[in-house]
């Protein structure tokens, strides 16, 4: 059941050696846990975290994956009770026949809800519904101590619970959680398009009050342009639709989802083919074969929500060097900031042709979890000499303006820098350390920001 | 994505050694640990790295002094995971006595064979342990092929190439990289008042050449890069051709 193998996150950069174990039960993690040794322990999902908060250099990595039974949903009350190791996917496909929506899901699917409790994940309904963490009644959880707790929002381990969510692994083990579902009536979603000709018109669409008449909302936007063009998008925005708003074909099997997975993409991509050139020529194509503006098209999840699920390794096209993504957020009233850092990345060597904004809503309790009241944005650069000190740049501009990074993507900052954008990083310090006194839970990322001691 | 956030450079003061870790140094400060011998030289390293915003430590580090490699080694991995240690220390010596006297030809073999691999153990062991991690050794075009004027040296540094190689396939399953560097002749304290011979080059353009390598992860290079072509040729020569050249 365990064997050495060599790790990386979805960005497939600095990967680390580490002894892999796959439990199957509860049971089974505590006995791991308990056995771990000097460089410790840290659980790993579906690997789609994309720097390494999922590996462990030297130590012990659980691969949750082993420990996903079916999930058990009461089609009265949309409460599921899942595994760790379950992923979004399977609980989408378990929860939707009988009516259920999963409350929150990020850009793909494949990713396990242990996972998406340690990063307190968000999807484009931010500004409607929250990150995952406010959907958990529940949850059970392998100490460092070999004991499985059961923690809630505001029961008497509350505190844990919300140190728990968003600290990437690093108080315990997620096996088990109750999760919340949302009624829906369909699969489908009902989309407004609207194509902007700069960044400032896609703030001001954003911020004239209509965001809150859609439950789901983000924006790609165009860093490959500059003057006039800079940073022109497409905003889409949705809401699930309901059975009056289906076509009758729609109608007679409106759970039916429909998700397939067109290609997986071979390990034969060289370096280099991302590049600025082809870079802008994707961003000049995906600008203009989307309509100028366009009302009330119903879309299926993959189509208006994960187009990346189509494919299967898409970051492989990266070649071995990889890529970065790096997003970030600063509060309402740094849209400065936000025109800023465009113009910067186009004015850079670094080129990015997927990029995603959006607006969020409030943030929850929990001390590191990501999403905050302001602008999150997501870009993807290749892997190239320069771009960690473009990046170091682009930190020092979003934490001047009280920004802060997201630790599901971080792969390169510091720990100073993390610590600027987490002013309550000591309190969920204290709770953790209280909890996991020895260290038993740390991970390359734990180490390179000192998360740990 | 390659970006070290703790350096070891054996040899603290190897000038090659120094602008690897000044190379490193400029894209990020980092924590550094040098290690060498005691003297005013090693003091004016410690200062010239802090000044890149460096946290650098020193730990005493005598290549000669075999039985203390173990405890070297120790005490520079005490402050923290090592992401990238350096093997930079190395004597040129006089060619003419290397070997025709004893001593100077022990002692040259001791520092630049012998130490080079006591350390090279000890690395071994500690960057397995801590499952990643980057060993770069540097070599020398002189041992790809011995030459009359300074084959005592080159026998060294071939050596030490044909260690770091093998370690490079008995640590790659723990996650640990090996890059063995063969610059060519180098301007530098060590060279000083010797003739330079073609493709010299620079500690600096060394250094490129090795942060480039140790971000790609690849395990031997040559510096200046069209060296390897160079010597591949050399290499191949007939002795009485190779005999004639000039140096």
């Amino acid at each position: 059941m365990a064997h050495t193998g060599s790790l990386s996150g979805w960005g497939r950069t600095a990967p680390s050696t580490a002894r892999i174990v796959t439990p199957r039960t509860a049971a089974e993690v505590a006995a791991v846990v308990t056995a771990a040794g000097p460089r410790g322990i840290i659980a790993r999902g579906l690997g789609r975290s994309y720097g390494d908060p999922a590996q462990n250099a030297g130590g012990t990595v659980l691969d949750m994956t082993g420990l996903a039974a079916p999930p058990a949903i009461d089609a009265d009350t949309g409460v599921a009770v899942v595994d760790g190791g379950v992923s979004l996917d399977t609980l989408m496909r378990a929860a939707l026949p009988l009516g259920w929506w999963v409350p929150v899901l990020p850009g793909t699917r494949q990713v396990t809800v242990g996972g998406a409790f340690g990063a307190d994940v968000h999807g484009k309904n931010h500004h409607t519904k929250g990150s995952f963490g406010n959907h958990v009644l529940a949850m059970d959880v392998v100490t460092a101590d070999g004991s499985i707790r059961t923690l809630t929002p505001d029961g008497p381990e509350a505190e844990l619970f919300w140190t728990t969510v968003g600290g990437m692994g690093l108080t315990g083990v997620i096996v088990r959680a109750t999760v919340q579902l949302q009624r829906t009536e369909s699969a489908y979603f009902v989309v407004d398009t609207d194509r902007t000709r700069d960044l400032d018109e896609l703030l001001e669409l954003l911020t004239d009050g209509s965001d809150d008449t859609y439950d789901y909302s983000a924006a790609w936007f165009d860093t490959t342009t500059t003057g006039a063009k800079l940073g022109r998008a497409v905003l889409t925005r949705g809401s699930l639709a309901t059975l009056d708003q289906l076509s009758p074909t729609q109608r007679r099997d409106p759970l039916k989802f429909d998700a397939p997975q067109l290609l997986t993409f071979p390990d034969v991509f060289p370096n280099g083919l991302a590049n600025p050139a082809t870079l802008r020529a994707f961003s000049e194509l995906w600008y203009h074969t989307k309509p100028r503006r366009d009302r009330g098209a119903i879309q299926n999840i993959t189509a208006f929500y994960q187009v990346l699920d189509l494919f299967g390794d898409w970051n492989r096209v990266y070649g071995s060097r990889g890529f970065l993504q790096y997003q970030f957020l600063v509060p309402f009233g740094e849209e400065a900031t936000l025109r800023r850092i465009a113009e910067r990345i186009a004015a850079s060597r670094h080129s990015s042709g997927l990029n995603v904004l959006k607006r969020f809503g409030a943030g929850n309790q929990a001390p590191l979890s990501f999403p905050q009241p302001g602008w999150t944005v997501t870009v993807d650069f290749p892997i190239a000499s320069g771009l960690h000190r473009f990046c170091d740049e682009l930190d020092e501009l979003v934490l001047y303006a009280g920004g802060r990074l997201y630790l599901a993507k971080e792969s390169r900052t510091t720990g100073a820098n993390f610590r600027r954008g987490y002013p309550r990083f000591d309190e969920w310090r204290k709770v953790r350390d209280a909890t996991d006194p020895e260290g038993v839970f740390v991970s390359d990322m734990a180490r390179r920001l000192g998360l740990t001691s | 994505m390659g970006n070290p956030q703790s350096v070891l450079l054996l040899g603290g003061t190897s000038e090659i050694g120094l602008a690897v870790v000044e190379a490193f140094a400029n894209d990020r400060p980092m924590r550094v640990v040098l290690a060498g011998r005691p003297s005013a030289r090693l003091d004016e390293a410690k200062v010239r790295v802090e000044k890149l915003g460096c946290a650098v430590e020193t730990v005493d580090f005598d290549a000669r002094a075999l039985d203390t490699h173990a405890d070297v080694i120790r005490k520079a991995f005490a402050g923290g995971d090592v992401d990238v240690a350096i093997v930079a220390f190395g004597l040129l010596g006089d060619a003419e006595k290397a070997w025709t006297e004893v001593d100077a030809a022990v002692e040259l073999a001791t520092v630049n064979y012998t130490a080079a691999v006591a350390v090279g153990v000890g690395l071994g062991e500690r960057m397995r342990e801590q499952g990643h991690g980057a060993i770069v050794a540097m070599s020398s075009v002189a041992g790809e092929r011995p030459r009359r004027s300074n084959f005592v040296y080159g026998s060294t540094k071939a050596g030490l190439d044909a260690f770091y190689t093998g370690l490079t396939e008995a640590l790659r399953p723990d996650g640990v990289g090996v890059t063995v560097v063969r610059p060519g002749f180098v301007h530098s304290r060590m060279t000083e008042g010797h003739t330079p011979a073609p493709f010299s080059t620079t500690p600096e353009a060394v250094a490129a050449v090795v942060v480039d390598a140790v971000r790609n992860r690849q395990e031997q290079v040559w510096a200046p890069k069209p060296l390897r072509a160079v010597m591949s040729v050399l290499r191949h020569l007939p002795r009485p051709v190779f005999r004639r050249l000039p140096g």
